[in-house]
């Protein structure tokens, strides 16, 4: 399932999130790399540094916006000023498809910036999943809700996590960003199995995939993304793409980001795994680099 | 300051069927995250209506074997401190080293208190932190109005950074317009009159400090900002200086005025014709002056900048 219309039937390959410490290597050197994923809110801005690093990137490669903020699981409206944002966005950046995450992060106008969890019920479920679609028809591109790690879980919630996740994205009719770090570390922190999450959820929406590092403290692991990959996340990422097929696939590194090379050469491990389900051979995926 | 408003109880739903229990439920959740945290860095123990913020928490936090409700719910109240905090850390080193690390924190979680983020981006958190300064003199005394001031140049250093820029003003559109000409100021400059000299000051803090970069999508700040542990600067004397914040090819610069020339911009930035504007500008000013060729090497240099755009014509956008 590499392409479909949650990535609106794209098949591309390994890529890396575009990140300010690797700004200046990216452009005077112009590593081939398949894609690189942005922070959608980054780059809504007005004018300035932000934007023209941004076009000098669109001449060489492939983007795909994620967000961060649009809170589909807010019981506020979507803010019109934010979407109209995100949709010129969209326009500058011919993404073929935007995520976010399925979770919530303000409400009655006051932002925590934060991706906090959702109480698991089916009346949430349809309220998200009516803000989703309503988002997606403003913005007129796909949308993949990426599932969050979470800390904390609710007495008033009805179901598990990947039963909620399966309902919302089958209300919404859109697709999912499979994050099995994510879920690795919420299984942690829930004593859940991760492995019954990935084989009860529609693999046929996964549109794209994220892998990232995580943090162990003494009662609970922290979603950091400041660590290569551990080897249980790899484990549940091969079992996914045995589910899912070779589907586009991000690493995640946000905090003591290393070199370029060597967030790069951790994303690359991927390949191995993609392994018979490789659609292209990872890194020649389309690569527009100079 | 605003006065806040006498507790009220939020009640949670035991049920969350319809978008009026789902916001209930967040209200409650989201009190918890905006509360300050205790001196040891955890959720208060009151919630402040009679109840204990465990009682409130074990209504909808799930324990675990390792955690308590509580516990489980201070995993969220920290990061959002954290995060917040990092924001107004890294965007306002000017102030934090005028009052100091710790009493920053203080000032930033008095802000934060009052001004909690209305925004999608972090971009604007800090937009109103120099009224609060000058609201609140407390947290900077006695360095209130050297600490407002750099408040408003670092934020003014945010706009140029990232602000609007509209079509710059041409030739033509001087030689048409005259001496009754009316020009804006491009969005992203910002001209200032100050009573300390917030410029030198500001080069000299990044003279002092090595660049360091935010993280940007990371999710889990894990600790609070804390003090780079480097010698406090010297504070400037009080000396009127008057200066633009702006950019030019996406750099950030500085500029110097002499008083004429913030005069004449603030003139022509307020919506003032040409001809008003250097009237008023030149109003104070030393006959013996050559001014005329004054003026113009300003206009050639903000023309050359880029300062200029047109205004908007009343009615639009």
């Amino acid at each position: 399932m590499p392409a479909n219309p949650y990535n609106n039937h794209t098949e591309y390959g390994i890529g890396i999130g575009l990140r300010v410490p690797h700004f200046r290597h990216i452009l005077d050197k112009k590593p081939v790399v398949d894609w690189f994923e942005i922070i959608s809110e980054n780059f809504m801005v007005d004018g300035g540094r932000p934007l023209e690093v941004l076009d000098r990137i669109l001449e060489q490669y492939k983007v795909v916006q994620h967000g961060v903020s649009m809170y589909f699981g807010s019981a506020d409206k979507a803010d019109r000023e934010h979407l109209k944002r995100l949709k010129r966005l969209v326009k500058r950046t011919g993404t073929p498809w935007l995520s976010d995450h399925l979770c919530w992060g303000s409400v009655d106008g006051r932002y925590t910036h934060d991706l906090l969890p959702m109480p698991y019920t089916h009346g949430v479920a349809r309220h998200t999943a009516a803000k989703i679609r309503g988002v997606r028809d403003f913005v007129e591109t796909p949308i993949c809700v990426e599932n969050v790690s979470s800390y904390t879980e609710f007495h008033q919630s009805e179901m598990t996590e990947w039963e909620f996740l399966s309902e919302v994205v089958e209300m919404a009719d859109c697709g999912i960003l499979l994050d099995v770090n994510n879920i690795y570390v919420s299984s942690k922190n829930h004593g859940f199995d991760p492995y019954e999450y990935l084989d009860n959820i529609p693999h046929e929406r996964v549109g794209q995939i994220h892998i990232a590092g995580h943090t162990k403290f003494k009662k609970y692991i922290l979603d950091t993304h400041d660590h290569p990959v551990l080897d249980p996340v790899w484990k549940l990422y091969d079992h996914a793409i045995k589910l899912c097929g070779h589907t586009a696939t991000l690493l995640e590194w946000d905090d003591r980001i290393p070199s370029f090379d060597e967030v790069h050469n951790e994303a690359l491990k991927a390949t191995q795994y993609l392994g018979e389900h490789a659609a292209k051979p990872a890194g020649q995926a389309e690569a527009v680099a100079a | 300051m605003r006065r806040s408003q006498p507790a009220k109880p939020k009640l949670l739903p035991r049920r969350i069927n319809s978008v009026a229990d789902l916001r209930a439920f967040q209200r409650v959740m989201a009190e918890a995250l905006f509360r300050p945290l205790s001196a040891g860095e955890g959720l208060q123990g009151e919630w402040g209506d009679g109840r204990t913020t465990r009682s409130v928490a074990e209504e909808f936090v799930k324990p675990n074997k390792l955690l308590t409700s509580v516990e489980r719910l201070e995993i969220y109240a920290k990061s959002y401190w954290y995060r917040v905090l990092d924001c107004l850390y890294e965007d306002y080193p000017g102030v934090r080293a005028i009052v100091g690390e710790r009493r920053f924190m203080k000032l930033a979680t008095a802000f934060l208190g009052e001004y909690p983020s209305e925004s999608w981006t972090l971009r604007n958190l800090g937009s109103r932190l120099p009224g609060f300064i000058e609201g609140a003199p407390a947290f900077t005394a006695p360095h209130v109005e050297l600490a407002a001031e750099m408040a408003r140049f670092e934020w003014a250093q945010v706009v140029a950074f990232d602000g609007p820029a509209l079509p710059v003003l041409t030739e033509d559109d001087v030689l048409d317009g005259g001496a009754r000409l009316r020009v804006a100021l491009q969005p992203y400059v910002t001209v200032m009159e100050c009573e300390y000299p917030v410029d030198e000051f500001t080069l000299a803090l990044k003279k002092r400090d090595t660049a360091a970069l935010r993280g940007e999508a990371s999710n889990a700040p894990t600790a609070m900002p804390k003090g780079n542990g480097k010698a406090r600067p010297r504070l400037p004397r009080r000396e009127r200086v008057h200066v633009a914040a702006h950019r030019q090819e996406n750099n950030l610069y500085f500029k110097r005025l002499e008083p004429e020339a913030y005069a004449m911009l603030t003139a022509l930035r307020d919506g003032r014709t040409l001809e008003a504007a250097c009237a008023r500008a030149l109003r104070d000013a030393d006959p013996a002056m050559d001014w005329a060729g004054r003026v113009r090497e300003w206009f050639q240099t903000w023309q050359a900048l880029g300062w200029f755009c047109r205004r908007a014509k009343r009615g639009r956008a």
